[in-house]
C-alpha cells in the first residue's frame, strides 16, 4: 500500500511567513513558562532574584539547579526526536514515521538498561549504548520493513516497530524485574521522563545532538531532492547512498542522545513535522529548522501538563506525549487513500 | 488423494454434529498429552519438589498431607489458570483473525487488551477492589468492549480495512497504556504496587476464589462461540456469501466480538494484559492442522500449552521468577516480527 503523499499544494505565502514566527513565540512562552511553573510556587520577582543575584537559598537552588538544567534538557530532548521523526519521515518518505513508533527508542533504552546490568552508572555511559541500540534498531526495522517486493512499506515499518518495541520494553522490563535494586534510579527513565535532570546529563549530549542537526540541515537539500524519487534525484546530482547513510547517522545521534536523557519518550516525532510541513511546505530544510522550534515547544508544553495534572506529584512527560500524540496517527492513516490501504 | 475417504470424523450428539479432521484430531491430542505433561511437571516444582507419581497421588487424594495442600491447594489454581487463560486467549485470537482475516489482528496487537486493563485499573482504584474480582472483571469487560467499539469506529471509513484497523488499533493501545500509567501514579502506593504487577500480565496471584468466576464467564463464551463457529466460517468467505447461505451477518459478528472481548477481558481481569499469546495461537495451529482458516479447538489448545510453557519458564528457569506476561511479550515478539517478514515475503 502507499499512502497519500503530501499535496504539493503551494503554501499560502501569509502562512509561510507568518507561521515560524508564531512558533517561535510558542517556544519562547513555553521555555519561560516552563521555569515559572512547578511543584513549589516561586513569584516572578523571586526568579528574577535567583537568576541575577543567586545565592544558594531555597528558592534559588529550585530555578537555577533544577527548573533551568530540567528546560534545557526538555529543549534537547525535543529537538532530538522532533529531528529524528522528520528525518525518517523524508528518509522513508513514510508520513507514519517517528522513533517512538519505529521502535528506535526502545531499543535504545534496552541497550542501556543492559549497560546498567553490567555497572553503566552515568548518562556519559548511557550515551554509546543508547547510540548502539538505535542504530541496531533502525536496521533491524528497515530489513524487516522493506523485505517484500516493492520497497519499504509505511505499515510494514509501523508494524515491525510496533513489535520490536513490545520486545524490547518486554525484555527492560524483565531485566528491571529481575534485579530491582540496581534499576530502581532506571524505572523513571523507562517511562519517558525529564525529572531532576541537571547540567551533568544535558551537557555531554549536546555536542553529540549538534552534530546530529549539522548532518540533518547539510543533508536537506538532497533528501527534498530524493523525494522526487532515486532517479530523478540522481540526475541532479545527489548521490542517494550516502544521503541514505548519513541520515541513518544522523537520526542515531538525535535519537539516541534524547533516549539517554529522557528516556523512551513516543509520538512527538510523529505529529510535530507534519504541522511543520503544514506551515512551510515540502522544502525539508525549512521543515527541518521549523521542527526544532515547534519540537522542543511542544515538549515543553507536555512537561508542564505532565507537572500540573497531577500537582505536586508529576506524571513522567512519555505519558503526556503518547496522551495527545497518539491521536495524530489515527487521523494520518485514515488520511490515507481507502483504496490503498 | 487415497485417503480422503477417512480424512475426517462426523461427530454426532443428539440434533447437533461437527466435522473433525483426522490431522486435527491427531495435533489436539498430542497438544493436550503435552499441555498434561507441563502441567504435572509444574505441579511438582516448586521449594516442594514431587516426582510426577506423587504429583499424581496427591492430585487423587488431596486430603493426604502436605503433598496434598501444596499441590491441590497451592499450585493446581495456578497451573489450571495457565490452562484455562491460555485456551480463552487463544480462542479469542483466533476469533478476532478470522473476522478481520489478518493474522495481525489480535486483541492484544489492536488495543482492546489494553482497554481491558485501563477498565479494570479504573474498578481497582474506585471499588479497591482486588484482581479478579467480580467489579474488576465487570471493568476489564467494560474496557475491552469500549476499546473494541472505539477502535472500530476511528478505523471505519467506507468500510474496514484489515491495516488501518491494525494501526489504529497500536494508537488506540498507547493511549490507554498512557491512560493507565496516569491512573497507576494517582492511586495510592499499595494500590498501585499491587496493580502494577498485575498489568505485567502475571499468574502470582491466581487462587481458587479469582479462578471461579473466570473460569464460569471463559466457558460459557466458549460455549456460545462453539455454536457460532459455523456462522464465523461463513463469514470468512465474506459478507455477501455468507448473507447468501442464510446467515444474518451484523448479528453473528456482533455476538463473536462481544464474547471473544469477554474472552479476551475475563482472563485481564484476573492475569492482566498477558501480551502475544492470542496472537500466536492461531497461527501456530493453523499450521500444525494446514487448514484453510484458523481453527478454534486447535488454538485453544496451542494457547493453553503455550501459556503453560510460559510459565513454567517465567517460574522456574529463570533466575528469579518473572512474571508470565515478560515471557510472551518476548518469545511472541519475536514470533511477530518472523510473521511480518513471511506476509512480506508472500505480498506483492
Amino acid at each position: 500500500m502507499t499512502l497519500e503523499k503530501t499535496a504539493p499544494v503551494a503554501v499560502p505565502p501569509r502562512r509561510r511567513r507568518v507561521g515560524p514566527i508564531v512558533a517561535l513565540s510558542v517556544l519562547l512562552g513555553a521555555t519561560i513558562a516552563s521555569v515559572m511553573i512547578g511543584s513549589n510556587h516561586v513569584d516572578p520577582p523571586d526568579i528574577w532574584r535567583a537568576l541575577t543575584a543567586y545565592d544558594g537559598s531555597a528558592t534559588d537552588r529550585i530555578i537555577v539547579d533544577l527548573r533551568i538544567p530540567r528546560t534545557a534538557a526538555v529543549i534537547v530532548v525535543g529537538i532530538g526526536v522532533g529531528l529524528a521523526g522528520a528525518l525518517i519521515q523524508a528518509l522513508t518518505r513514510n508520513p507514519l514515521g517517528d522513533p517512538g513508533i519505529l521502535g528506535v527508542n526502545a531499543g535504545a533504552s534496552l541497550f542501556v538498561t543492559v549497560g546498567v546490568a553490567f555497572g553503566a552508572a552515568t548518562p556519559l555511559d548511557y550515551l554509546p549504548l543508547a547510540f548502539l541500540g538505535a542504530l541496531v534498531v533502525i536496521a533491524a526495522v528497515g530489513i524487516i520493513g522493506s523485505a517484500g517486493r516493492g520497497g519499504p512499506d509505511p505499515v510494514r515499518l509501523t508494524l515491525s516497530g510496533a513489535a520490536l518495541s513490545a520486545v524490547f520494553l518486554g525484555i527492560t522490563t524483565g531485566l528491571t524485574l529481575l534485579d530491582p535494586v540496581t534499576f530502581a534510579h532506571l524505572r523513571s527513565w523507562t517511562a519517558g521522563s525529564v525529572v531532576e535532570r541537571g547540567w551533568d546529563v544535558v551537557l555531554p549530549v549536546i555536542p553529540f545532538v549538534a552534530i546530529g542537526v549539522a548532518i540533518a540541515l547539510a543533508a536537506s537539500r538532497s533528501l527534498t531532492m530524493l523525494g522526487l524519487g532515486d532517479d530523478l534525484a540522481r540526475s541532479l546530482g545527489t548521490r542517494p547512498v550516502l544521503v541514505r547513510i548519513l541520515s541513518i547517522a544522523a537520526i542515531t545521534l538525535l535519537a539516541g542522545s534524547a533516549t539517554a536523557v529522557a528516556g523512551p519518550i513516543g509520538f512527538l516525532g510523529l505529529a510535530v513535522p507534519h504541522v511543520a510541513r503544514w506551515l512551510v511546505g515540502p522544502d525539508q530544510k525549512r521543515i527541518f529548522v521549523l521542527t526544532m522550534v515547534l519540537a522542543p515547544a511542544f515538549l515543553l508544553l507536555s512537561d508542564i501538563v505532565a507537572r500540573v495534572v497531577l500537582w505536586p506529584a508529576e506524571v513522567p512527560v512519555g505519558v503526556v506525549t503518547a496522551f495527545l500524540g497518539a491521536p495524530v496517527l489515527i487521523v494520518l492513516v485514515r488520511r490515507a487513500r481507502a483504496s490503498t490501504l | 488423494m487415497t485417503d480422503t475417504a477417512v480424512a475426517h470424523f462426523v461427530l454426532r450428539a443428539g440434533g447437533l454434529s461437527t466435522r473433525v479432521q483426522r490431522r486435527s484430531l491427531t495435533v489436539g491430542v498430542v497438544l493436550a498429552a503435552v499441555t498434561a505433561a507441563l502441567a504435572v511437571t509444574a505441579l511438582g516444582l516448586g521449594d516442594l519438589r514431587l516426582t510426577p507419581a506423587e504429583v499424581v497421588t496427591a492430585l487423587l487424594d488431596p486430603s493426604g498431607g502436605i503433598e496434598g495442600t501444596v499441590v491441590v491447594d497451592w499450585r493446581l489454581p495456578r497451573v489450571l489458570g495457565a490452562v484455562v487463560f491460555g485456551a480463552a486467549l487463544g480462542v479469542s485470537g483466533a476469533v478476532f483473525q478470522s473476522l478481520t482475516r489478518n493474522p495481525l489482528a489480535s486483541p492484544d496487537v489492536i488495543g482492546l487488551t489494553s482497554g481491558s486493563y485501563a477498565g479494570g485499573l479504573i474498578a481497582i482504584i474506585l471499588f479497591g477492589a482486588g484482581a479478579g474480582s467480580l467489579p474488576v472483571a465487570a471493568g476489564s469487560i467494560a474496557g475491552g468492549l469500549g476499546a473494541a467499539a472505539l477502535v472500530y469506529a476511528l478505523a471505519y471509513r467506507r468500510g474496514i480495512q484489515g491495516f488501518r484497523l491494525i494501526v489504529v488499533g497500536i494508537a488506540v493501545s498507547a493511549v490507554f497504556a498512557a491512560l493507565s500509567t496516569y491512573l497507576l501514579l494517582r492511586t495510592r502506593v499499595e494500590i498501585a504496587m499491587t496493580a502494577s504487577i498485575w498489568g505485567t500480565g502475571s499468574l502470582t496471584s491466581v487462587g481458587w476464589a479469582q479462578l471461579g468466576p473466570a473460569v464460569a464467564v471463559i466457558v460459557a463464551s466458549s460455549l456460545v462461540l462453539a455454536l457460532l463457529a459455523r456462522p464465523m466460517r461463513q463469514l470468512e468467505l465474506g459478507d455477501d456469501s455468507a448473507r447468501a447461505l442464510g446467515t444474518s451477518v451484523e448479528r453473528s459478528r456482533l455476538s463473536l466480538v462481544a464474547f471473544a472481548v469477554a474472552l479476551t477481558a475475563a482472563v485481564t481481569a484476573v492475569a492482566g494484559p498477558i501480551a502475544f499469546v492470542s496472537l500466536a495461537a492461531p497461527q501456530i495451529a493453523r499450521r500444525l492442522t494446514r487448514s484453510a482458516g484458523v481453527p478454534l479447538a486447535t488454538s485453544a489448545v496451542v494457547g493453553a500449552a503455550g501459556l503453560l510453557g510460559s510459565d513454567l519458564v517465567a517460574q522456574h528457569v529463570l533466575p528469579t521468577p518473572l512474571p508470565v506476561g515478560v515471557v510472551t511479550v518476548v518469545v511472541g515478539g519475536i514470533y511477530l516480527v518472523g510473521l511480518l517478514i513471511h506476509e512480506a515475503r508472500r505480498l506483492p
